[in-house]
């Protein structure tokens, strides 16, 4: 028996999650938004979760705070996987894009990272690029300027010694790619509308853009995708962004297993 | 009084001597009641006498703590150092300096420091802060539960 707190919502992630414990064979309690339940009344997450522990063997949760799942995790009679606390970690998601490159590239290893988009918020990117940092990785950061990957990552990486270079663009260079991961620019991260309209079509991945790319190469997306890669990609080959939702699955129904001892 | 008879008065100060037990010396005046917080000094029974905003040439101001009766743990006296980077103590027995030590800067910070992030869940719920200090220096510590950095410019003590 497995309790799903989704706290706040997050459809593919619940659902994926979802479909992996049904494929298991376990049984699902829980919830998909906060507002139905006693944390409106004013219930402390503490209370929550020494409530809830007591009904299930395990707990996925996804709440809006960072920090959460660990405090949840110091409480809990049973183990939680944390399906995102705020701005602060993913990591069911870094696993599975691990697995993805894995999958994909036969190695983790000296693998060269383009990841496009909004560098400066996007969670996925930040914890995909300390992951991959392990394995000495080379990475292209291409955002507009608003969103750049921030000084402390940077920092991070210098102090790995890795090799990073940043653009504003990525036509010139996208032949050097083994993964790209491309990310949404959302129009609310812009102090200035008129600087979202300037940079909204320079992250747009085509098909045309892909001619001189590696035959490996592999475009992974977190998902929700709107416009940042054409329709016109999903045919290519190369166009990796929906196995990599289904290799979400698998990859929790392994976080699965591996806490609840099923081998 | 006439101004005559305060000018002979001497100049010294008027906390007296200990037979045994602890003085921690150059605690910023400004930092000296959170000093006595951290240490649990507002609740105990010892002997406790303080003088603050007193001349230094390296704080300023500083203030003096003597604890009668109490020797500390490093442990203990090291939870000080985010606020008494410079403190020194005299231990004390019959009246004599027997030891001085100064503090230093611990690995782990538990429920000393506010987390500077608004997000985090340490500032939702009744959560202990605990960080882990990633820089001694210019003391910098990573937040257990949201991972954040708090600098020794928005540290805030609880």
């Amino acid at each position: 028996m497995i309790a799903t707190l989704f706290f706040e919502p997050s459809t593919r992630t619940r659902l994926s999650f979802e479909s992996a414990i049904s494929r298991l064979g376990g049984k699902i309690v829980g919830f998909s938004d906060a507002s139905s339940t006693s944390v409106s009344k004013g219930e402390t997450l503490n209370d929550t979760i020494r409530t809830v522990s007591n009904y299930c063997d395990l707990i996925v949760m996804r709440h809006p705070i960072e920090g959460s799942a660990r405090f949840a995790s110091e409480i809990s009679s049973v183990p939680i996987i944390n399906a995102g606390d705020g701005a602060n970690q993913h990591p069911s998601q870094t696993l599975l894009d691990l697995y993805s490159i894995k999958k994909t590239q036969g190695r983790l290893e000296d693998l060269n990272i383009f990841l496009v988009g909004d560098l400066k918020y996007g969670r996925t990117v930040h914890s995909l690029m300390m992951a991959m940092s392990h394995w000495n990785a080379t990475f292209n950061f291409i955002s507009p300027e608003e969103l750049k990957m921030p000084e402390e990552y940077k920092i991070y990486l210098d102090n790995a010694g890795l090799k990073y270079y940043e653009h504003t663009d990525f036509t010139d260079i996208i032949s050097k790619a083994d993964i790209i991961y491309m990310t949404r620019v959302q129009r609310e991260r812009f102090s200035d509308p008129i600087e979202y309209e300037k940079v909204k079509n320079v992250y747009v991945l085509r098909n045309s853009m892909l001619k001189n790319t590696k035959a490996s190469m592999r475009i992974l997306h977190p998902l929700p995708r709107v416009n940042e890669i054409h329709i016109d990609v999903d045919a290519n080959p190369k166009a990796y962004y929906f196995e990599q939702a289904l290799n979400g699955v698998y990859t929790r129904q392994a976080i699965l297993c591996s806490l609840l001892g099923i081998k | 009084m006439k101004e005559g008879i305060i000018m002979k008065e001497p100049k010294q100060l008027s906390v007296s001597a200990i037979q045994n037990g602890t003085v921690i010396d150059h605690v910023p005046a400004n930092n000296l009641f959170k000093v006595i917080q951290i240490l649990g000094l507002d609740r105990i029974d010892n002997q406790i006498t303080f003088g603050t905003n007193l001349e230094s040439k390296k704080l300023g101001r500083k203030a003096i703590i003597k604890i009668s009766g109490i020797y500390f743990e490093d442990e203990d006296i090291n939870r000080i150092a985010l606020v008494a980077p410079a403190a020194k103590l005299n231990i004390i027995k019959d009246y004599e300096v027997v030891e001085k030590r100064v503090v230093e800067v611990p690995d782990h910070i538990t429920g000393i420091a506010k987390c500077m992030n608004p997000k985090c869940i340490t500032n939702f719920e009744a959560v202990t802060t605990k960080f882990k200090v990633v820089s001694k220096k210019n003391v910098a510590l990573k937040c257990h539960y949201c991972e954040k950095i708090t600098t020794q410019e928005n540290l805030q003590i609880i």
